[in-house]
C-alpha cells in the first residue's frame, strides 16, 4: 500500500530523513518510533508529499511526487494539531474537506457521530477543545474510507484522559482493515495500534521490530516502591532475590526494578510467601524518554 | 528489510478526487467567506465609503456648488482615493494568505489533501478577489447611489470605469501581495512587505521617476515607458484616459502618450495592468510549488 525507497530528505547539510526504505502492506500498522528530531514527521511529510525528496514514494502505487493528489486522495492524515480555520463551524469544516475529498453524500451528523462529537456540529471550531479537534480531524481523515490512516503524534497536544480516549476510539476505529502509519513517542499508542515498529534515530531506520518484542526491545524497567511491614522485610528480599529481582530496601520498605511486563511477579512472589504489601508506588519509565506517570494504589 | 503479514486486508477504495476547477472554486468560495467575515473587510469597506462620500463633498464645495456635484471632478478625487486605498487592501490580504496559514499549521493540513497547490494558491486568489470586488463595489456603489440619487450622475461612464480599473489594480496588487505571501514565512513579515511596498509604489516611485528625469535626463517617452512598471500610475493615466481622453493634466509625458498612441493607449494599459494581475501570480504560483509548507 505504502512503498518508501531510498528516501532522504535534507534540510542544508541536514538528513532529516536518510536513506529510509520501508513496505506497509494493506492492514498493516507501522509506529515510526524515536526522539524528537529522529526524522519520524520528515518521513511522514514525505509521504503526503509536502516535502520534496530524494528517492521515491508510491502510495496505491501512484507516485507521491508526481501524482500528488491521487496518492493523497488514498490518505486520510491527522496532524500532531489541528491548525484549523478557527471561525469555521464543525459541519462547515466537513462539508469543506468532503467537498475536496470528493465524497459526494455526507451527513455530517453520521460523521461526526462516529468520532465522539454528536451535538457539536453547530460550534465554531475555536469553541472546541484540543481532544474534539482532534476527533474533527480523524472524523474528516475517514471521509470517503482511505485505505491509508497517517497520524502524527495525534495525542502530543492533548492530556492524558484526552489520550487515552483518543487512542481508544483510534483503536476502534482507524483500523478496520486500513493500513496505519503514525508517529508517536508514546509507549502505550504504539503497544495499542501498532503490529510493527520502525525506530529512527538522525534519519536512519536503527531497527525494525514486532510490536510484541517492542517493550523488551527498549529494555524498559518500572519501579516498584513497596511499603512492607518492618518484621517482614527481611523474607520479602530474601524471596524476591529468589524470585530473580534485586530489591533495595528504604526506610519503609523495598524497591524493586521490574521490566514492564511483569510489573505484577513481586506481588505474587511475595503472595505465595503470605506476605502483605500495604502500599506501593509505581513508577514506570523508559530508558531514552522521561515519560514517566506513578500511580499510587492501597490494595 | 523485514516485511511482516499483514492482517485482515481490506480493499477500502478511495473517492477519485476532484478535479482542479472543483477545487479552486471550494477554496475560493471558503476564502470568500473568511474575508467578508473578517475585520479588515469591514473596515476597508467602511473606510472607502466614508471617504469617498466625504471626497464627493469636499470636491464638490471646491468646484462652487453645494452637495455632490462636479461627478468628472469627483471622479477624479476617487481616482485619488483609489490610488491610496486598494493597492494597500490588495497588498495587505493578499500578503496575509498564505503566510496566515502557513503560520497557523493550516497550510500543511491543506496541502495533506488531495489539492494541487496550484488549486490552493487559485482558490485564494479567487477568494480573496471575490473580497475586494464586494469592496469596491459596496464602497464606489454607495457613492454613485448618492451622486445619483442626488441628481449629478452626468457622466457614470467615468465612474463605471474607474470601478472595472480598480477591480484590475486590487487584483494586480493581490497577486503582488501573494507573491510576497509565498516568499515569507511569518504572516507578520508578509503583512509589513506588502506595506512597505504600497508606500514605494504609492510614494517612492512618483519621487523616483521625478529625479530620474532629473537627474538622468530621461526622454519624455523613457519616462512614460517608466510609468507602464508603476500600476498605480497605469491605473491613474487609464483612468484619466477613460474619463476625459486626454492625458494632459499628467504634464508631457501625458500629452506625448496621447500624441504617441491615441486609440492604442487602452491597450497598453491593457497590457500593463493584465501583466500586473499575471506575472506576480505565475511567480507566486513556481516558488509555491517549490516551497514547503512549514
Amino acid at each position: 500500500m505504502i512503498s518508501i525507497r531510498h528516501v532522504t530528505k535534507r534540510f542544508g547539510r541536514t538528513a532529516a530523513v536518510n536513506d529510509v526504505s520501508l513496505d506497509i502492506e494493506p492492514g498493516d500498522a507501522v509506529a515510526l518510533w524515536g526522539t524528537n528530531g529522529a526524522g519520524k514527521t520528515t518521513l511522514i511529510r514525505c509521504v503526503l508529499g509536502l516535502f520534496r525528496f530524494q528517492g521515491q514514494i508510491r502510495v496505491d502505487d501512484f507516485d507521491v511526487a508526481r501524482q500528488g493528489k491521487l496518492a493523497r486522495a488514498r490518505i486520510g492524515y491527522v496532524p500532531q494539531e489541528l491548525g484549523f480555520y478557527d471561525d469555521l463551524g464543525v459541519a462547515e469544516a466537513v462539508a469543506l474537506f468532503a467537498r475536496l475529498k470528493g465524497v459526494r453524500s455526507v451527513y455530517t451528523p453520521d460523521i461526526l457521530g462516529r468520532v465522539g462529537l454528536t451535538g457539536h456540529e453547530h460550534k465554531r471550531i475555536r469553541e472546541l477543545s484540543g481532544g474534539m479537534k482532534q476527533r474533527l480531524a480523524l472524523a474528516i481523515a475517514l471521509l470517503g474510507d482511505p485505505p491509508v490512516l497517517v497520524l502524527d503524534e495525534v495525542t502530543a497536544s492533548l492530556d492524558a484522559c484526552g489520550r487515552e480516549e483518543f487512542v481508544s476510539l483510534l483503536s476502534g476505529l482507524a483500523r478496520g482493515g486500513r493500513s496505519l502509519l503514525f508517529a508517536s513517542h508514546r509507549i502505550e499508542e504504539v503497544t495499542a495500534l501498532a503490529q510493527r515498529v520502525i525506530t529512527l534515530d538522525k534519519g536512519k531506520v536503527t531497527a525494525e521490530i514486532p510490536a510484541r518484542e517492542f517493550i523488551p526491545h527498549l529494555g524498559l524497567q518500572a519501579t516498584l516502591h513497596l511499603r512492607i511491614a518492618s518484621g517482614a522485610r527481611e523474607q520479602a528480599a530474601r524471596l524476591l532475590r529468589e524470585g530473580g529481582f534485586d530489591p533495595q530496601r528504604n526506610g519503609i520498605g523495598l524497591i524493586v526494578a521490574v521490566p514492564t511486563a511483569q510489573k505484577a511477579a513481586p506481588f505474587r512472589i511475595l503472595s505465595e510467601g503470605r506476605i502483605a504489601v500495604e502500599d506501593f508506588e509505581l513508577l514506570a519509565h523508559t530508558d531514552s524518554h522521561t515519560d514517566s506517570h506513578a500511580a499510587e494504589h492501597t490494595p | 528489510m523485514t516485511t511482516f503479514p499483514a492482517h485482515a486486508p481490506i480493499r477500502l477504495a478511495a473517492c477519485p478526487p476532484p478535479g482542479l476547477v472543483a477545487n479552486t472554486l471550494a477554496i475560493a468560495q471558503r476564502e470568500l467567506r473568511e474575508a467578508v467575515r473578517s475585520r479588515w473587510f469591514i473596515l476597508y469597506t467602511l473606510a472607502f465609503a466614508v471617504l469617498g462620500l466625504s471626497l464627493s463633498y469636499v470636491t464638490a464645495a471646491a468646484g462652487g456648488g453645494m452637495g455632490l456635484s462636479g461627478f468628472g471632478r469627483t471622479t477624479a478625487g476617487l481616482v485619488n482615493l483609489v490610488l491610496l486605498v486598494v493597492p494597500l487592501m490588495g497588498l495587505t490580504a493578499g500578503a496575509g494568505s498564505i503566510a496566515g496559514d502557513r503560520e497557523r499549521g493550516m497550510l500543511t493540513y491543506l496541502l495533506a489533501q488531495p489539492v494541487t497547490r496550484t488549486e490552493v494558491l487559485l482558490g485564494k486568489y479567487l477568494g480573496l478577489s471575490g473580497a475586494l470586488i464586494a469592496c469596491i463595489a459596496l464602497g464606489l456603489g454607495a457613492c454613485a447611489a448618492i451622486m445619483a440619487w442626488k441628481g449629478d450622475a452626468t457622466r457614470p461612464a467615468s465612474l463605471i470605469w474607474l470601478g472595472g480599473l480598480s477591480l484590475a489594480l486590487a487584483m494586480g496588487m493581490l497577486s503582488l501581495g501573494m507573491l510576497v505571501s509565498v516568499l515569507a514565512r511569518k504572516a507578520s513579515v508578509a503583512v509589513g512587505t506588502g506595506v512597505f511596498l504600497w508606500l514605494v509604489l504609492v510614494f517612492a516611485t512618483d519621487l523616483a521617476l521625478m529625479a530620474g528625469a532629473i537627474a538622468m535626463k530621461l526622454r519624455i517617452e523613457e519616462l512614460f515607458a517608466a510609468c507602464l512598471f508603476n500600476p498605480l500610475q497605469v491605473f491613474k493615466m487609464w483612468s484619466l484616459h477613460a474619463a476625459d481622453a486626454s492625458l494632459d493634466v499628467l504634464g508631457p509625458a501625458g500629452l506625448y502618450a496621447t500624441e504617441e498612441f491615441g486609440a492604442w493607449l487602452h491597450a497598453i494599459f491593457g497590457a500593463s495592468l493584465l501583466a500586473w494581475i499575471v506575472l506576480p501570480l505565475i511567480a507566486a504560483s513556481l516558488i509555491f510549488a517549490r516551497r514547503a509548507p512549514v
